[in-house]
């Protein structure tokens, strides 16, 4: 054996043992943020138990805390979140993949994609400053006249009009996921063998017959994972939701009118001023019970659209 | 009315109201686009890059704010670009099938969407809390994870989209592994790489959530990686949360400085990738 390649083997070996260590430490990182959350957390664990989950008096000088106002607030934003892109977005991906012209498919991708470009802090200015004067003033009294006046959702959507509140941080949150989940849906919707929607335009469907009948339950899987993505990112969105969402964390009524609070605001406005202790032990908990729920949405998230790229994988 | 007009109204109704959700995003990018860019024009001046950030009512710039993000922006794509190539390599090359591999990368596609803040309280918790004070550096740490997971992801695509007979060709001349990796394929993968490299600098150029008990922010002048560091996305929080009109006017200012740079960074990254994307 010559001495060139020996140092090639040496070389290789080397190099196989360094890509491998800066491989595991991705999973080392992930272990290590459960663990230190976790430790972190620990003197508030001790002291309040599973009520922490249940109790919803978040009370500093007390040292008394609890999680279900800003749970509410992630869950309550993040579901309206959800419940307006999604259609929204199954709309978008639909036009990108069956109507649009072929030359306005990447440019208007291309725009969708910018949207999710466009850092949080941006939507959480804009939201504060532009998009809540206009709502409080002539959205939300014309949404309260007429959802308002209903028999029970009808309290869902009273109270004054402050502009700010749970509504609208959960509206731009949805603005937010938009890009997120019509691109999942868009890059699924491709994956659909033109056989099986020529089939159907064969047998005389229309547009949205095929759409409906046939694309969308071959992709249905990547579509809910799609869906979990974006309901990954609106549990975890930080600075948009901050600026909107009112930071009240008293729970007064349901009414999505009034200012609430969700865990990452609470973290973001209260963190760098929490005495060391049992206060940040509390916020850091909070990040913990977040980063739990995010972790669970994301792999569901990822083992359907897994799921779905080995069966049309397999099919081709 | 009989079926077929039926359902030809049907699609005609789904097929409208799909128009109008592709109308309603782009309404939400262009009035969002238009208002950063009216109320950051009128806040534009020379004194945003010769002046500190004042205290309010006095005049002042974004200076310290601007040189801030940076150096911790810099810093974090210096420290994590060569782990997450390193470690797309791995994956790419070695790690395909064995269980290693497999966990990284489902992992990794995890924490691409984590919640930026939990970083941030991560970093506090090993770093912060155990040298006692904020720091320029635990930001540019924190920033440094934002990035790991989009390099490992767009590192790993690309070299996966590099020919085996690339590969075959450099083994055939009698070249070890790591000299194929480092000479053959990765650099064939170039252009691609560099795009996740700049999707990547373009996402951590405007969080703000990592660095709000990291490097919390600055009011002076500061290039000390061990003192708290100002920089512009916390400062935009801050004065955009303000009542007083000349820093909400500094805050449209940076937001408006900050959309200009990611969406240039996007822009770029497309472009280059759509050379790369047509070389095979």
């Amino acid at each position: 054996m010559n001495e060139s390649h020996k140092r090639g083997r040496i070389g290789d070996l080397l190099f196989f043992n360094v890509t491998r260590a800066f491989a595991a430490l991705t999973l080392i990182l992930l272990i290590g943020i459960i663990l230190s959350l976790t430790w972190s957390a620990l003197p508030s664990i001790k002291a309040f138990g599973f009520g922490f989950l249940t109790s919803s008096e978040w009370n500093p000088p007390a040292e008394r805390f609890g999680a279900l106002v800003p749970m509410y607030g992630t869950l309550a934003t993040s579901l309206i979140a959800l419940v307006i892109a999604l259609p929204i977005s199954f709309g978008i991906a639909l036009f990108l993949t069956e109507l649009a012209p072929a030359w306005l498919r990447r440019p208007l991708g291309i725009a969708i994609e910018l949207l999710a470009g466009i850092p949080s802090i941006v939507f959480g200015i804009w939201g504060l400053l532009v998009f809540a004067p206009i709502f409080g003033e002539h959205v939300q009294p014309w949404i309260a006249k007429t959802i308002g006046s209903l028999p029970v959702i009808g309290s869902l959507f009273s109270g004054p009009a402050l502009g700010i509140g749970i509504l609208a941080a959960g509206i731009i949150l949805a603005i937010m996921i938009i890009p997120f989940i019509t691109s999942v849906m868009r890059d699924v919707f491709e994956l659909v063998p033109p056989m099986l929607k020529e089939s159907c335009y064969g047998l005389g469907g229309t547009t949205w017959e095929v759409v409906w009948r046939v694309v969308l339950p071959y992709t249905r899987v990547g579509v809910i994972g799609g869906v979990m993505l974006g309901l990954g990112r609106a549990l975890g969105e930080t600075m948009a939701v901050t600026f909107v969402i009112g930071n009240a964390s008293l729970l007064a009524n349901f009414s999505l009118f009034m200012p609430g609070n969700s865990i990452t605001s609470a973290l973001a406005n209260e963190f760098a001023e929490a005495t060391p202790g049992l206060y940040t032990a509390a916020l850091i908990e909070l990040g913990l019970v977040l980063f739990v729920i995010t972790f669970i949405v994301l792999t569901l998230s990822k083992l359907l659209l897994l799921s779905l790229e080995k069966q049309s994988g397999g099919k081709h | 009315m009989d079926l077929v007009t039926k359902r030809k109204i049907i699609n005609f109704i789904a097929l409208s109201l799909s128009l109008s959700a592709m109308a309603f995003g782009l309404f939400w990018l262009i009035w969002i686009l238009w208002m950063v860019c009216e109320q950051g024009f009128s806040s534009l001046s020379l004194a945003l890059i010769t002046l500190d950030t004042p205290p309010p009512g006095s005049a002042g710039g974004l200076r310290n704010a601007i040189v801030g993000s940076g150096i911790m922006v810099g810093l974090a794509m210096a420290i994590a670009t060569p782990i997450a190539i390193l470690s797309g390599i791995y994956l790419a090359e070695y790690g395909q099938t064995n269980w290693l591999g497999k966990t990284t990368r489902f992992v990794n596609d995890i924490m691409l969407s984590a919640p930026s803040i939990v970083i941030g309280l991560f970093i506090y918790a090993v770093y912060v809390t155990h040298l006692g004070k904020f720091s320029g550096m635990s930001g540019a740490i924190a920033l440094a994870l934002l990035v790991i997971p989009v390099v490992v992801r767009t590192t790993e695509d690309m070299l996966i989209l590099v020919p085996n007979a690339l590969r075959e060709a450099a083994f055939a001349l009698g070249a070890p592994k790591w000299k194929v990796v480092l000479m053959i394929t990765l650099r064939s993968a170039k252009t691609g790489v560099v795009t996740g490299i700049l999707l990547a600098l373009a996402r951590i150029s405007g969080e703000t959530a990592p660095l709000l008990f990291t490097a919390l922010s600055n009011q002076f002048w500061s290039v000390d990686l061990n003192e708290p560091m100002a920089n512009l996305p916390v400062t935009i929080f801050k004065f955009a949360m303000s009542p007083f009109a000349d820093w909400q006017g500094l805050a449209w200012a940076g937001v408006f400085i900050i959309t200009l740079t990611v969406l240039l960074l996007n822009v770029l990254a497309r472009v280059l990738f759509r050379k790369t994307g047509s070389q095979y």
